[in-house]
This record gives structure tokens, C-alpha cells and sequence, in this order.
């Protein structure tokens, strides 16, 4: 993994000690809030409906066990000992105290972490599939180029002021596990026909009010051009992108407004022109990088003991089946740890969690963990004979929960419990659902499903590509649910569509109950899945479901 | 025609804790809406919250609130403003359990 150099611990102390002059003055009076807002948002601190709320990035989504107990630490000493794991990889702290956060930075400083540019008109952390390094299905690990990225865009003077706030995604596998064409660049690595790999650069991605699914911009650019490669996007972006209207500023709509054809001439000729200017350091600090990422030295033991234990404990072999995922070395497997408890808050670890992961990342898991966008984290590299140790430390820290990818691994966003933007909330839907699934025992024969749900438009919980998609709306001072179906954040990225009229506090959770029921009826058979069934059937069988006939007579 | 007026209370941030506070007719800050001053006339509501801004060493993103009247004192009338006396519905924390 990388580490700080000098010039990083350097950077990341003076900005803190920057902070914690501004938060000095702010408490004191010589700074107003209009003033003092700015400075906050750029050191990642919001003013939510409760308190202020910290986010902090976790760098394309990697931690080290180190880092975990410090994160660990923080929320013990400054918050309410939890923190709330983000669908952009970061972690979040709800109940920080405006003259801690100083402190808190600076905690966070001793680890080799920050929180800047986690907010703010700026490029926000680079987040990775988070298997990266891991997966099977990879061609490069891709988190070199994301940390290429963090340190290029971290304070970049060119990008502090763009029209609106920019999201890059990399993956450097065939399955997309980082939404990459849901974001404003969206890399892909993809071999030429010489086997060189590049990347597939998709550009004008994102949800929020207006979903689009991101476009092709250059079907392959070298690993050596990629650098300034992005930096003419940002660059044309940062010119010809809308300031006139927030709802319109983002690349997406330049895109849109535009027309790919327009902004490729761009982005080639700014290409051309800042290229020369890339002299080979960039490629220099890659190698550098690169060797930081080296994997680490997998060994070779006998498998024998998982297979055992497999047939031994039905609960074990009922996990393994669900939450773990195929390694590129033998005898190695990718551990997911559901932080998704039935009936538990979507992506909420508390303090004793996160040093039990930490512990086990760094006894069986080569130091190594991940925050996936799915809100739950990993363990990528575990070999199966310690797979039942695993389970058996999960279990006691009540982390065992056997559903990743199934109808309760819900992705919600905090909505109106935390979050001052939101118009309802998410959280309890998301419980209630989760709640209901366990209770009817009916998940694993549903198989893979994505719900996710959004307070907002802003679409922080990925509504638009959830299988299910559920947005909380305020209509008339109540709160009301929206279901979209037929979202799919991989490579067949695809906004769902609107089911119909929307549904109350109390009505949401039978509706979707009704939804998911009613497929397990409309499926050809058990390898079917709800996407796969919506995808032949279309939106009609499933309409008829969520809004019975006699309903509608009542209510024509 | 213009809009009726309805009654308000000011409401915003803390500024050290970050948390919900309301505005007395004393010009302080309380913790607790049913302290607050409820405001029914439209030019006093906004000369209150002018103040009210003021206090920046005190207090952040100040704004008028929709409140109604109770024998208990002002009470929320949108579920937002309901939320913020009462805290997150996920935990028992904030004000449902430290007032």
C-alpha cells in the first residue's frame, strides 16, 4: 500500500494547522459564517440537522489496519463511538464538535489521512472497484492510477474554483464493481489490439436530478497519456461548464449541451497542447507508485480445513456462499463483510467493529482493508484455511451477516436522520425492509437483488441504478416514496424507470414486499434474477403488482 | 394575492455543538422549540431573524421556521422541524435523549 512521503505529511499538517487558525477564528468572532463556510467545506466538515458531520476520505476506498483502529479511535474520543461508512468510499462522523475537529484532523494526519476535498467545487476522492488487486477478472490493479490521480488533483491551483464538484471512478477489471459511468470520468482498463493496457475513458456520467449514463469519450488512451489526458477534460470542463445555474454545472450536462463530438475536439486540442508539458515525472512517480501496490506475497497451505468446516457448520457454509468472492491467487478468497445487520443502519460500524476487522486484516487478510461503494467492507485477500478463523472473530463482533448482494445489503444514504439536504428519510426504510426480508426467510431464494435508496434527488444512495430504487420526496409535508426498477450500476449501466405514482412512510415497505414476492412468481426459474426478469417482462407485470386493479378503480 | 403569514419561530445551529437551537423572546438561544418565541406578525418575524443573524459568535445559518401554537408552547409543524427537537431515528441520540 502507499504511504505518506515528507512532502505528503508535510502538505496534510499545514493544512490542519491552517484549520485549526480558522476554526480559532470563526469561535472568536473575527470570522462570519458566510466567511467561514468555504474554509469548512474545503476540510470536509458540513453543518448538518443535528451537529456538524466530518468526512473523511478513504483514498480509493484502501485502508490499513492501522488506519482502521485510528478511524476507530476518532469516533471513540470525538463522537458517539461509530462512524458511517459512505457510498463514496469515505467515512462519515455525525456528532463532531466544531472545536475538535482540529484535533481530529490531526489524528487522522498520524495515519497518512485527511479530509480535504471531500467537499466543495473540487475533484472529490478517487474511488476504485473494491476488489482492486484482488479480483480475478483484473487486468491491472488500478489503485496506482487512483493514487496518481489523488495526488495530481489534490490541491491542483488549476481545479480549486470548477462550476460544480467532479467524481472520478477507475476500475482495472472487466466487471465493473465501481459504477464508472455513473461518474463525471469513469476509467475502465481495457487491452489494445497489441495487448497493451489503457483505459476506456467515459466521461458525463452521474444521477441527482438529471441521470445520465456516461459516454465513450476515447475507447483506448495509453497508461503513459492519462494524466494529462484528464487534466484536459477538467480543464475544458472548468471553462465551458455552466456557472449560471448550479442544476446545470455539472459535465454531464456540458456534455449533453454540447455534444461528445464538440467536447472530444476540445479535450484533444487542450491534449496536444498541455501534453509536452508532462515531462516524464508523471510516469516516473507511477513506477513509484506502482511498487507501493505490489501484491502482497500470497503462500501456499492446504485447503482442506475450509472444506471441512464447510460440511461441519451450515451457518459457515451459508456465509461462504454468500460473501465471498473469487481471488485471482489460489487457494484465496475476497472476504465481504456485511455491515448491513438486519434491522442494523445500511453502512453504520461501531468502534469494537472497526478493531476487529483491523485485527483480522492484519492476522489473516495481509494488512489490508476496503470500504466498497456498497457501503460494507473487505477483507481482499484471505486464504481459505483461515476462512472458519474468520467467521468465527466475525461472528463474535456480530459482523457475520450472510447477505451481500441480496435484498437486505441495502445502500442507503443518512436522508432526513442526518443530512440537512434531504427531503425524507432512508435509513428506517432501509431497516424495515431488511427487517421484513429476515423475517420472511425468503432472501436467499430471491437470489441477487439491489435496493438502494436516496433521501433526495441528489441521488446519494444510487437509487437510479438500484435493481429497486427507492426515493424519499417531500410532497405536501409528508414523506413520500418514489420506486424506480430496472437500474443496473455495472457495465450495462442503466437509470431505472419510474413505476408509477409514489407510495407513504407506511406503505413503502409492503410495496416493495409485494414487488420482490411478486417475482419469485413471474421468474422463469431460480437463476433468474429480478434484473434479468424486469429486463424480459418490462415494467408492466411488475406495475400490475405495485398498484393492484381494484386500487385503481377506488381511486379513478 | 399575497400569501398569508403563518407563525414562525427563528431557528439555527449552534455554533460550537452544531446542534438545533431556537430563539427567546429574551433574544437568546434555547435548546428546547416550546422556550421559543413564536413570531405571528410578518414584519416582526423578520426584523427578529436580522437579529437573530447577528449573533454569528453564537450561532450559524439562522432562518425562519413554521411553527404553530400549543399549550406547551410553540411545536413544529413540518416533520424536518419535527426531526430537529428530537434528533436521529436510527439512535438514541442527540436532543431525544440529552434534553
Amino acid at each position: 500500500m502507499y504511504t505518506y512521503t515528507d512532502f505528503d505529511e508535510a502538505f496534510v499538517r499545514a493544512r490542519v494547522a491552517q484549520f485549526r487558525a480558522q476554526v480559532d477564528r470563526r469561535i472568536d468572532g473575527s470570522l462570519t459564517e458566510d466567511e467561514f463556510k468555504p474554509l469548512r467545506l474545503m476540510n470536509g466538515l458540513y453543518l448538518q440537522l443535528h451537529a456538524y458531520m466530518l468526512r473523511v476520505a478513504v483514498p480509493y476506498g484502501t485502508l490499513n489496519p492501522d488506519q482502521m483502529r485510528q478511524l476507530a479511535y476518532i469516533a471513540d474520543r470525538w463522537d458517539k463511538g461509530y462512524g458511517h461508512f459512505t457510498t463514496r468510499q469515505n467515512i462519515q462522523y455525525n456528532w463532531p464538535k466544531l472545536g475538535d475537529v482540529p484535533d481530529m484532523l490531526d489524528a487522522l494526519a498520524d495515519v497518512g489521512m485527511h479530509a480535504i476535498q471531500t467537499s466543495g467545487n473540487t475533484i472529490r476522492n478517487v474511488t476504485a472497484d473494491h476488489f482492486a488487486g484482488a479480483a480475478a477478472d483484473e487486468i491491472e490493479d488500478p489503485r496506482a492510477i487512483a493514487e496518481l490521480l489523488r495526488q495530481w488533483s489534490t490541491d491542483h491551483p488549476e481545479f480549486q474554483f470548477l462550476p460544480r464538484k467532479f467524481k472520478i471512478a477507475v476500475t482495472g477489471a472487466a466487471h465493473d464493481r465501481a459504477v464508472t459511468k455513473a461518474h463525471d470520468i469513469g476509467l475502465r482498463m481495457v487491452r489494445n489490439d497489441a495487448g497493451e493496457p489503457g483505459f476506456e475513458v467515459i466521461v458525463g456520467g452521474g444521477l441527482g436530478r438529471t441521470p445520465m449514463v456516461g459516454k465513450v469519450l476515447r475507447a483506448f488512451l495509453p497508461k503513459a497519456d492519462l494524466l494529462p489526458y484528464c487534466e484536459a477534460i477538467v480543464s475544458v470542463y472548468n471553462l465551458l461548464g455552466r456557472r449560471d445555474n448550479k442544476y446545470k454545472a455539472r459535465i454531464k450536462i456540458t456534455v449533453h449541451e454540447n455534444g461528445l463530438e464538440k467536447i472530444q475536439e476540445l479535450v484533444e486540442a487542450r491534449f496536444e497542447e498541455i501534453r509536452s508539458g508532462f515531462t516524464g515525472f508523471d510516469q516516473s512517480l507511477l513506477a513509484e507508485i506502482e511498487n507501493a501496490f505490489a501484491p502482497p506475497a500470497f503462500v501456499t497451505k492446504s485447503t482442506d480445513g475450509y472444506e471441512a468446516a464447510r460440511l461441519a457448520n451450515p451457518a459457515f457454509r451459508s456465509w461462504s456462499d454468500t460473501n465471498l468472492a473469487t481471488h485471482k491467487a489460489d487457494g484465496y478468497a475476497i472476504v465481504s463483510i456485511s455491515i448491513k445487520k438486519h434491522g442494523a443502519t445500511p453502512g453504520d460500524a461501531t468502534s469494537d467493529q472497526m478493531r476487529v476487522m483491523a485485527d483480522l486484516a492484519e492476522t489473516y487478510g495481509h494488512g489490508e482493508l476496503r470500504i466498497s461503494h456498497e457501503q460494507n467492507v473487505i477483507l481482499p485477500h484471505v486464504h481459505q484455511s483461515d476462512l472458519p478463523a474468520v467467521y468465527a472473530a466475525l461472528r463474535t463482533a456480530d459482523l457475520a451477516t450472510a447477505n451481500i448482494g441480496l435484498a437486505s445489503d441495502i445502500i442507503a444514504c443518512p436522508g432526513m436522520d442526518y443530512c440537512a439536504l434531504a427531503t425524507a428519510r432512508s435509513i428506517p426504510v432501509a431497516q424495515e425492509i431488511a427487517t421484513r426480508f429476515d423475517e420472511l426467510k425468503i432472501e436467499h431464494e430471491i437470489g441477487q437483488l439491489k435496493i438502494k435508496i436516496s433521501g433526495c434527488i441528489n441521488a446519494c444512495g444510487h437509487h437510479h441504478v438500484g435493481h429497486i430504487g427507492i426515493l424519499g420526496l417531500d410532497r405536501a409535508g409528508v414523506e413520500n416514496y418514489q420506486i424506480t426498477l430496472g437500474g443496473d450500476g455495472t457495465e450495462t449501466t442503466t437509470i431505472g424507470e419510474r413505476a408509477g405514482p409514489g407510495f407513504s412512510a407506511e406503505e413503502i415497505v409492503p410495496a416493495i414486499e409485494r414487488l420482490v414476492t411478486g417475482y419469485l412468481s413471474l421468474r422463469h426459474d431460480a437463476d433468474e434474477t429480478f434484473l434479468q426478469a424486469y429486463r424480459r417482462l418490462g415494467m408492466e407485470p411488475f406495475k400490475a403488482i405495485l398498484y393492484p386493479r381494484e386500487d385503481k378503480a377506488n381511486a379513478a | 394575492m399575497p400569501r398569508t403569514f403563518t407563525p414562525k419561530v427563528v431557528t439555527a445551529n449552534a455554533l460550537l455543538e452544531g446542534d438545533a437551537v431556537w430563539l427567546t423572546e429574551a433574544t437568546t438561544w434555547t435548546r428546547d422549540i416550546r422556550e421559543a418565541e413564536l413570531l405571528t406578525d410578518e414584519a416582526h418575524a423578520d426584523l427578529r431573524l436580522l437579529e437573530a443573524q447577528s449573533q454569528a459568535h453564537l450561532i450559524a445559518g439562522a432562518y425562519l421556521a413554521d411553527a404553530s401554537k400549543t399549550p406547551d408552547g410553540p411545536a413544529p409543524t413540518h416533520f424536518r422541524e419535527a426531526f430537529r427537537t428530537r434528533g436521529p431515528s436510527n439512535y438514541a441520540h442527540g436532543k431525544q435523549v440529552d434534553l
